[in-house]
């Protein structure tokens, strides 16, 4: 984050949190504990915070006899408010999952034969040291690359970090938020955040463009829609699938998979030519609005139902609802928005209407997060990177503001602009979750080491040469969480229960790598609690509380320019750009353009692909408590066409993308709730490693069918929603 | 249309009901059948001359068949429970609303009942087991000694039975939740189903009952000539003739109620025709007509006419057909009626 | 006397199963079974569909068949708030319990009795709500006496549209879906 932004996130100092006494009383029984299992015949109730998605909701686990018992939200939590989504209800799975990672893992056969031998933590360790020192000594230690995916990496990052190398990666940015925050930063200056800084609970129309809230679980705004819907909030919702969010929607838009940048022009368009917009907003905060309108002229209704399928009429009485209701329309940004290659302008695009509608620092638009002032433990300042960034030559993608997962992986194939030799990977499934299995695997030929931290045996896993078992969230204690949110609060991972085998935790396995590197000066602490306990003194705040109580909240701040938060945009202009001179220098068009999506073979239908609410990507199929709610996905097709094509419900088929890959066997889903021209499957299934026992070979896996991908030219995210497929029947088993 | 998916996975409850397999449809028929052999047994004590009736072997054998069969559908029915060792609750408290707890009391009071009539009838169907322990011997005297007693046996056996016989179909009736068994027509249908094995049989048991000796015959010959009847078909035996005749009438009756079980649930609520079409259309129909209707009902009907016409030979074919299609009835009426559903899909 | 009855917000609830998870945990749930399950019910063509998403469990019947037809009293009417419950050690396993109800809410426990929701009745004595009810992220689920006419529920069932599922049953089921 800049300087300017992180400005702007209001801060409170630490000695005004008041969060104490608030604290012990809404909790009540909860008693202060440690990493110790609970004596026979108790009750324990453990506060910490969860770690099946990255929303980072707080949690108390009740143990019982030493046993994990439930898990409930923190009532404390501003997050959560006490309640979890069904994975972090479901979190015991992770734990009592019987095909966890027991000892580290010494790769014996060829990578991705699964074969192993069990060996210490000591040979697994040195083992890696010695390599890592190798790889550094002959290529320099910029060769190494860490992909880590949430807060658990904080500590191998600074390990690595430490090491030498700048290229760490997560696939949240180019597979995932990149593209959106991109949109942003260009429009208004500032990222939308995670959590999103969307302040749901007070829309009064509220637009979701794919956002399939209520499929995705992200706690805080599956509650605020609930909320919006319950208030009986106007809902816009434009899907070519009747999500569950759709359902609710007063308007449905079935759109065309890819079009909905000609929706959002001519949305604005209908705004701008009917002077529905924000004038004092615009006028105000506004940077090049008429040229921006010059362009938008195009863009009439009728143009748009050519492309998007949506009629004129619903186009205009939607932009008229939109402009009713702002400020207090909430156009959300979306999170996974790699769809189809236009995604940065396409997120500039809805920001640039969410400008019009003046939503952004207003109530019910997007309010400023604010955050407690932490400060950082301090280490010894790391050496100096002696090459830049590995993933972005040249910076190829100009606007690309974090490193490219796809750019190192294409650096560790071609050795430009150097040499990759080593992987870290730590939680995050690159198998599943990059688009194009086969370079990931053509990347990792090229390694002298990958390395795979993780709690399953997962296809990354099965690839790499040494595997090293983690603790679970409810095994370990993690790096602190000072949440940017609509309140300052500050949230403690600790372990409530025992590791069952030997697994270790993250913090644990860096600092041992660190001091096996010859790095023990960046670990001037033994146990993270000396870390965890020094931070939150530093801040003035009472760690035996936030033991206690898993959460410590300071006051309430302002979040709305009404309350008296600044309007400021860390955009050159230093205004709202409806004109991006930023981006017209780079050569791209200051005002976002429309070019149509691909399309395919005839006969075919789009690849799309989503959340099911019981699961997070590929990483809780083994967790019997969730896969008991859904053990495999199925593939929705249209009723018409699955009738044409003589298929019902249950069905078995494969599918075959225009690449010829072929998909595992997987049950058709013959509905009313999608349009004819995709299929749509939940993202994560189609497990290949064989140690997933409870999930190998169960569904489809969508990542397998994304062989191609459309690199966004502003970001380099990897847009994925551009793979077709067909239908083959399968036989049933 | 409509789309409707439950994520409901409930093992004997999802995708369709599997509560009960073979023991209770087994159960329901052995119940009936000793319903119906009660009621003729109870039936020819109330209306006979005991002395003079006790000739008809298969009236003398039939209470001990009763005790056997009907403890070997108590057998079934306790393999079905799935919380065996609490089986002795039954008998804790008396549930009027449970027709269940009805059955369990009235089997208990079956027992006692059928023990009377087989005490009665003991010296001729266990004359060795009667002649080494005299004092049964004693007590088939004082029961048969007084016409009243004997009146009072074939009285309560004729009630008890009727009770036992309406019961089996009142169990089903009373789920309500299955609509295809949703009809007072149930208890009645069951019963004379029951009757009609009871007295087919009888009438197997009259031919199982060797005439030569021309001595009342013993229950343990009757068992062993099992086997050697089988091979040799047998001249009819007195007495059979007007056992084909109320089995006629029964499988009449029984016809008459199976229409009107159908004639009820189909003028009934979607849900109870939906269940009806299960076995006059559906999956169980081809099973239905011709195990239960064709070969069950309508074909030992005609055969059972054509021997009272003589025309063809009298055989065991008819009873044991009749008796088929006892089984076949409960079979298909507890396994389709599992299936059939109050349609929750609506809104 | 109390009535307790649950009043479940069909266009909150965004049929996600945490509900599901949660009873499972609080109730030990066997693996493979479930209390309370998910409908999701659409009718009309793409893209004119509508869809109703139920949490479902048993419906604590106000004339219960399950508990009518049970020969040993194992099945019962709770004196408090009328739910109804099952002894596990009063129970033979004779299944007409469930047989008996339309809404297929019962199963035999793994260890022989029948088994059901308990409208959380542990919980509810302590002035908590029924497990599913607290974890719902979408507070589309109420739970409280249906006699008292100030409670939440009342208040809902008296301003909002509302159904019960298969009414036609005749058992009069105590959980009520706002539409
Ligand atoms: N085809 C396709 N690709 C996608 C997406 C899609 O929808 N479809 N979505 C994209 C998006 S939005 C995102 S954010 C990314 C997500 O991508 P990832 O974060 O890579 O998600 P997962 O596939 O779940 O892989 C997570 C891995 O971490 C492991 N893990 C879980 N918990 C722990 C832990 O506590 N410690 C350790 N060490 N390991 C753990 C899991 O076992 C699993 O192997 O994927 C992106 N890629
Ligand atoms: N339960 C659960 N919740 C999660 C996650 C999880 O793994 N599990 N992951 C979290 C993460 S990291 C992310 S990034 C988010 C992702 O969640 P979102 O940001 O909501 O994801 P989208 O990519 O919008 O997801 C898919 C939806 O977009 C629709 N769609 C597909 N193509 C198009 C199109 O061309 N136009 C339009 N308008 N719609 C389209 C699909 O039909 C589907 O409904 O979910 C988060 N929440
Ligand atoms: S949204 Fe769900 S999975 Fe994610 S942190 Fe919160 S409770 Fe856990
Ligand atoms: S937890 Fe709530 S929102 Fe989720 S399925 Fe259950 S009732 Fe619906
Ligand atoms: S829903 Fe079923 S189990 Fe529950 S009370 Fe009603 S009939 Fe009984
Ligand atoms: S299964 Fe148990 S609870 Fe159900 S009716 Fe039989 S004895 Fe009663
Ligand atoms: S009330 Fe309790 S027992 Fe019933 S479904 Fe909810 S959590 Fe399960
Ligand atoms: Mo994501």
């Amino acid at each position: 984050m800049n300087a300017l932004s992180r400005r702007r996130f209001l801060r409170i100092s630490a000695s005004s949190v008041i969060a104490a006494g608030l604290g012990s009383r809404a909790l009540g029984p909860l008693r202060a504990a440690s990493a110790t299992r609970a004596p026979s015949g108790d009750l324990q109730r453990i506060p910490t915070f969860c770690d099946l998605c990255f929303w980072k909701c707080g949690a108390v686990a009740s143990v019982r006899d030493g046993q994990l018992w439930k898990i409930e939200g923190n009532p404390l939590d501003p997050l959560c408010r006490g309640r979890l989504c069904p994975r972090g209800t479901g979190g015991i799975g992770a734990h009592s999952d019987p095909d966890r990672l027991r000892a580290p893992l010494l790769r014996t056969h060829e990578r991705g034969e699964e074969k192993w031998k069990e060996v210490t933590w000591e040979e697994a360790i040195d083992y890696i040291a010695e390599k890592m020192k190798r790889i550094a000594a002959s290529h320099g230690p910029e060769a190494m690359a860490l992909f880590s995916h949430g807060i658990g990496g904080t500590f191998l990052k600074h390990t690595l970090k430490a090491y030498g190398t700048p290229n760490i990666a997560a696939p949240s940015f180019a597979q995932c938020r990149g593209p959106r925050d991109v949109g942003f930063r260009l429009t208004f200056g500032e990222d939308v955040g995670s959590p999103e800084r969307t302040d749901i609970a007070h829309a009064e129309c509220l637009v979701l463009i794919g956002s399939h809230l209520g499929e995705n679980m992200h706690n805080t705004q599956v509650q605020e829609f609930a909320t919006a819907v319950g208030r009986g909030a106007r809902l816009i919702v434009v899907d070519p699938r009747l999500s569950v969010a759709a359902s609710k929607a007063h308007h449905y838009l079935p759109i065309k998979p890819g079009t909905d940048l000609a929706l959002i022009l001519a949305w604005m368009q209908v705004i701008v030519t009917e002077k529905r917009y924000d004038i004092d907003y615009v006028t105000r905060h506004g940077f090049g609005f008429d040229a921006f309108a010059a362009a938008l002229a195009e863009y009439t209704p009728e143009w748009a139902y050519v492309e998007t399928g949506i009629d004129p009429e619903t186009i205009r009485a939607t932009a008229r609802e939109m402009a009713r209701y702002r400020p207090a329309t909430l156009v959300h940004p979306g999170r996974h928005v790699n769809w189809n290659g236009d995604d940065a302008q396409r997120s500039r695009a809805i920001a640039l209407l969410n400008a019009l509608l003046g939503s952004w620092g207003r109530k019910g638009g997007f309010y400023q997060p604010v955050t407690m002032d932490i400060p950082a433990y301090p280490y010894p300042p790391y050496p100096k990177a002696g090459k830049p960034k590995v993933d972005n030559p040249d910076h190829r993608y100009p606007f690309a503001h974090e490193t490219l997962t796809t750019g190192i992986r294409e650096a560790t194939i071609s050795g430009a602009p150097y040499p990759i030799k080593g992987w870290m990977v730590y939680a995050t499934n690159l198998l599943q979750a990059l688009p194009n299995e086969a370079e990931t695997l053509r990347a990792i030929q090229a390694l002298d080491l990958l390395v795979v931290v993780d709690v399953v045996p997962s296809e990354m896993a099965a690839w790499a040469d040494v595997v090293l078992p983690e603790s679970t969230y409810l095994e370990r204690h993690d790096d602190l969480n000072p949440e940017y949110f609509r309140e300052p609060f500050l949230a403690l991972r600790q372990p409530v229960v025992e590791a069952p085998h030997d697994q270790k935790p993250n913090w644990w396995i860096a600092r041992e790598l660190a001091v096996k590197l010859g790095l023990g000066a960046f670990y001037p602490w033994k146990h993270i609690e000396e870390y965890l306990e020094h931070r939150v003194k530093a801040a003035g705040l009472d760690y035996a509380t936030l033991k206690r109580d898993g959460i410590l909240r300071g006051p309430p701040q302002p979040i709305y320019w009404a309350d008296g938060v600044p309007a400021e945009f860390d955009t050159p202009s230093g205004k709202i750009e409806f004109y991006s001179s930023q981006l017209a220098k780079a050569g791209f068009d200051p005002v976002p353009r429309y070019t149509p999506p691909v399309s395919g073979p005839p006969g075919s239908f789009r690849l799309l692909f989503g959340r099911a609410p019981m699961h997070s990507f590929s990483r809780t199929h083994t967790n019997r408590l969730l896969s008991g709610l859904m053990d495999e996905n199925v593939v929705w097709v249209n009723q018409m066409v699955a009738t044409r094509a003589g298929l019902k419900s249950g069905d078995w088929v494969r599918l075959r993308n225009q690449d010829g890959a072929l998909s595992n066997r997987i049950a058709v889903k013959a509905t009313e709730r999608i349009r004819p021209d995709c299929v749509y499957l939940v993202h994560g299934f189609g497990h290949k490693a064989r140690g997933l026992r409870h999930a190998f070979g169960k569904g489809a896996s969508d990542a397998g069918l994304i062989t191609r991908y459309r690199t966004d030219p502003l970001m380099g995210g990897t847009a994925m929603n551009v793979n077709f497929v067909t239908l083959e029947p399968a036989e049933a088993v | 249309m409509i789309e409707y998916t439950s994520t409901r996975h409930n093992p004997g409850i999802d995708p369709t009901l599997h509560l009960w397999g073979w023991e209770i449809p087994v159960y329901l028929f052995l119940g009936g059948l000793v319903a119906g052999l009660m009621m003729l047994s109870g039936y020819h004590l109330l209306r006979s001359r005991w002395d003079h009736d006790r000739a008809h072997g298969h009236y003398v054998t039939a209470p001990l068949f009763s005790l056997a069969l009907l403890s070997a559908g108590m057998l079934t029915l306790f393999l079905d429970l799935e919380h065996k060792v609490q089986v002795w609750r039954l008998y804790l408290t008396f549930r009027p609303a449970s027709p269940m707890s009805w059955g369990s009391w009235i089997l208990l009071l079956v027992y006692p009942a059928l023990a009377a009539s087989a005490l009665l009838t003991l010296p001729d169907s266990l004359p060795r087991l009667v002649r080494r322990l005299p004092v049964l011997s004693r007590v088939a005297a004082t029961l048969s000694g007084r016409d009243g007693t004997v009146h009072l046996i074939g009285f309560a056996n004729l009630v008890l039975g009727a009770m036992l016989g309406v019961y089996t179909g009142v169990l089903l009736s009373a789920l309500g939740a299955r609509p295809l068994w949703n009809s007072a027509l149930l208890g009645p249908l069951f019963l004379f189903s029951g009757l009609s094995t009871g007295a087919a049989t009888l009438h197997l048991l009259s031919h199982l009952t060797p005439r030569a000796r021309g001595d009342a015959p013993g229950f343990s010959d009757a068992l062993a000539s099992v086997l050697v009847t089988w091979l040799r078909p047998p001249s009819a035996p007195e007495g059979s003739r007007k056992l084909e005749q109320a089995d006629n009438s029964f499988l009449t009756i029984e016809l008459v109620l199976l229409a009107l079980f159908f004639g009820g649930l189909m003028t009934s609520t979607l849900a109870h025709q939906t269940g009806a079409r299960l076995l006059l259309t559906g999956p169980w129909a081809a099973p239905f007509w011709v195990f239960v209707v064709g070969s069950g009902i309508l074909l030992p009907l005609l055969l059972q006419f054509l021997q009272a016409q003589r025309r063809i030979q009298s055989t065991l074919v008819p009873a044991l057909l009749v008796i088929g299609g006892g089984l076949a009835l409960r079979f298909i009426l507890v396994a389709a009626g599992q299936a059939s559903h109050w349609s929750i899909a609506l809104p | 006397m109390s009535r307790y009855i649950m009043v479940i917000d069909t266009r909150r609830c965004v049929g996600c199963q945490d509900c599901v998870v949660a009873c499972q945990t609080e109730n030990n749930v066997p693996s493979g079974y479930c209390r309370d399950w998910i409908t999701e019910t659409a009718s009309g063509e793409y893209p004119t569909v509508r869809l109703e998403i139920r949490s479902e469990r048993c419906n604590h019947c106000d004339n219960p068949p399950c508990v009518h037809c049970c020969p040993t009293g194992a099945s019962h009417v709770h004196e408090r708030g009328g739910v109804v419950l099952v002894t596990p050690e009063k129970c033979i396993g004779c299944k007409a319990c469930l047989a008996s109800c339309p809404y297929d809410a019962r199963f035999i426990h793994p260890k022989g009795y029948a088994d059901k929701c308990t409208f959380c009745i542990h919980r509810v004595e302590r002035g908590l709500d029924p497990a599913c009810v607290s974890v719902c992220p979408t507070h589309c689920m109420h739970f409280g006496d249906a006699e008292d006419p100030l409670s939440g529920v009342s208040r809902l069932l008296a301003t909002r549209p509302h159904h019960t599922l298969l009414p036609e049953a005749g058992t009069k089921p105590r959980i009520y879906y706002l539409t």
